[in-house]
């Protein structure tokens, strides 16, 4: 009768007694991005289910993500398969707007700048001793850009995953404070008190309804592994822009984009389990991240400089910092910045036309990057 | 691959603005587009 007692409490206290250190520090981990997401409001869309998949997948035995966990199920069905970043991206293209970037397309080639720091990353991730495979996943952090990062690492290096992701989202979340201190490092005060006038330049309608139609078929045709990425924000996009599919619209950017978020934040949060997190390599991954966000505002820039030069001063260099994935965030530390130096400078559009191009160059360089490995044979 | 990815990276994106300066002249704004 005791014995059948104490077998009972045993198997009260046997989550407990199976408690590891790396479970504890990542349930505290979880906490912390919790607190990041709920009262810092850093990107409290994603940090919060990803801190509490975090605190779910270290409880021990509760075998969330085990052969039949209940988000082993999601994991496989969403993350392995791509399609919850391929989903989000229907609703990211449904709630951009392309007219500034349609109004000056040159603005475009700031996007892809924006991007160089990622291939830098990547020279640096090899040297350091990492895979192939391994190096691109780390470089895309770079692209600021969360579901295209999620989707070339599922690719390709699974087991980063975690890392990768929590990355590309924390320091997407902290783009206001990583920015400034690089735009101010690498432009003089005469360049960051340019003014550039905003024309306003008016769109027709039906350019920008053929826009994503065009714009698929060209990024498409040069990197066609790209595909899934371009195809669905472009389709996004095209549901907006059409006017003629307004529930569908609606749905790409409420119910879908929030779904799928919710389970993609918890999957990749349940990959944070504690003994397969906790590692040196972890904290290389996520230093390298952070560089290569760092070195794509630097990119960035210098391209500004660039096109300042060419343009005898017209372009503020300062746009140059928007060329990034993170929409409209970069476009706005872009704003106030400018209106630091100069109250009467409005860069918001230009920032917004930088930043939209962003966009597309962070999925045209994946596109690029994993048409360059298949064309390898490794892809 | 970085010299590629790069290159690629920036001809791709400059192939796709030739491609909306084109739109654009093919699909001007007209006011009564506007209207409609």
């Amino acid at each position: 009768m005791i014995d059948a007692l104490l077998m009972g409490l045993n198997g009260l206290i046997v989550g407990l007694t199976n408690l590891t250190l790396p479970n504890v520090i990542m349930i505290s981990a979880g906490c912390g991005l919790l607190y990041l997401g709920i009262k810092k409001d850093y990107e409290p869309l994603l940090l919060v289910p990803i801190g509490f998949g975090a605190i779910l997948v270290n409880i021990p035995l509760a075998g969330m993500m085990e052969p039949e966990g209940f988000l082993r199920y999601f994991y496989d069905a969403g993350v392995l398969t791509e399609i919850f970043p391929c989903l989000i991206f229907i609703g990211i293209g449904a709630m951009t707007d392309f007219g500034p970037l349609l109004e000056n397309p040159r603005i475009l080639l700031l996007g892809a700048a924006g991007q160089f720091g990622i291939f830098l990353t990547l020279l640096l991730a090899l040297m350091l001793g990492f895979s192939y495979l391994d190096s691109v996943a780390i470089g895309v952090i770079g692209a600021c850009d969360g579901p295209t990062a999620i989707y070339v690492t599922s690719k390709y290096a699974p087991h980063l995953l975690g890392a990768v992701s929590v990355a590309a989202y924390s320091y997407m979340s902290l783009v206001p404070l990583i920015q400034p201190p690089i735009m101010r490092l690498l432009t003089s005060d005469r360049e960051r008190k340019i003014v550039m006038k905003y024309e306003g330049k008016k769109v027709s309608k039906t350019l920008k309804i053929v826009f994503p139609i065009a714009a698929t078929i060209v990024t498409c045709l040069i990197a066609p592994k790209g595909t899934p990425l371009m195809g669905m924000i472009m389709l996004g996009n095209l549901l907006r822009e059409s006017g003629v599919v307004s529930r569908l619209t609606k749905s790409a950017e409420n119910e879908i984009a929030n779904v799928v978020t919710l389970l993609l934040g918890l999957t990749i949060g349940a990959t944070m389990e504690g003994s397969a997190f906790l590692k040196g390599q972890t904290l290389l991954v996520l230093g390298l991240g952070f560089l290569a966000i760092c070195l794509d505002t630097v990119t960035g820039v210098l391209f500004g400089k660039l096109m300042c030069f060419l343009s005898r001063g017209k372009v503020n260099p300062l746009i140059g910092a928007a060329g990034i994935s993170a929409y409209p965030m970069a476009a706005r530390v872009v704003q106030v910045e400018a209106r630091k130096y100069n109250k009467h400078n409005h860069l918001l559009m230009h920032a917004i036309g930088a930043n939209t191009g962003g966009q597309i160059g962070s999925v045209m360089t994946a596109a690029i990057m994993l048409s360059v490995l298949k064309g390898m044979g490794l892809g | 691959m970085t010299v590629i990815g790069m290159g690629g990276t920036l001809l791709s994106i400059w192939l796709l603005s030739l491609v909306i300066d084109l739109l654009r002249r093919i699909f001007p704004f007209r006011e009564s587009e506007n209207k409609e």
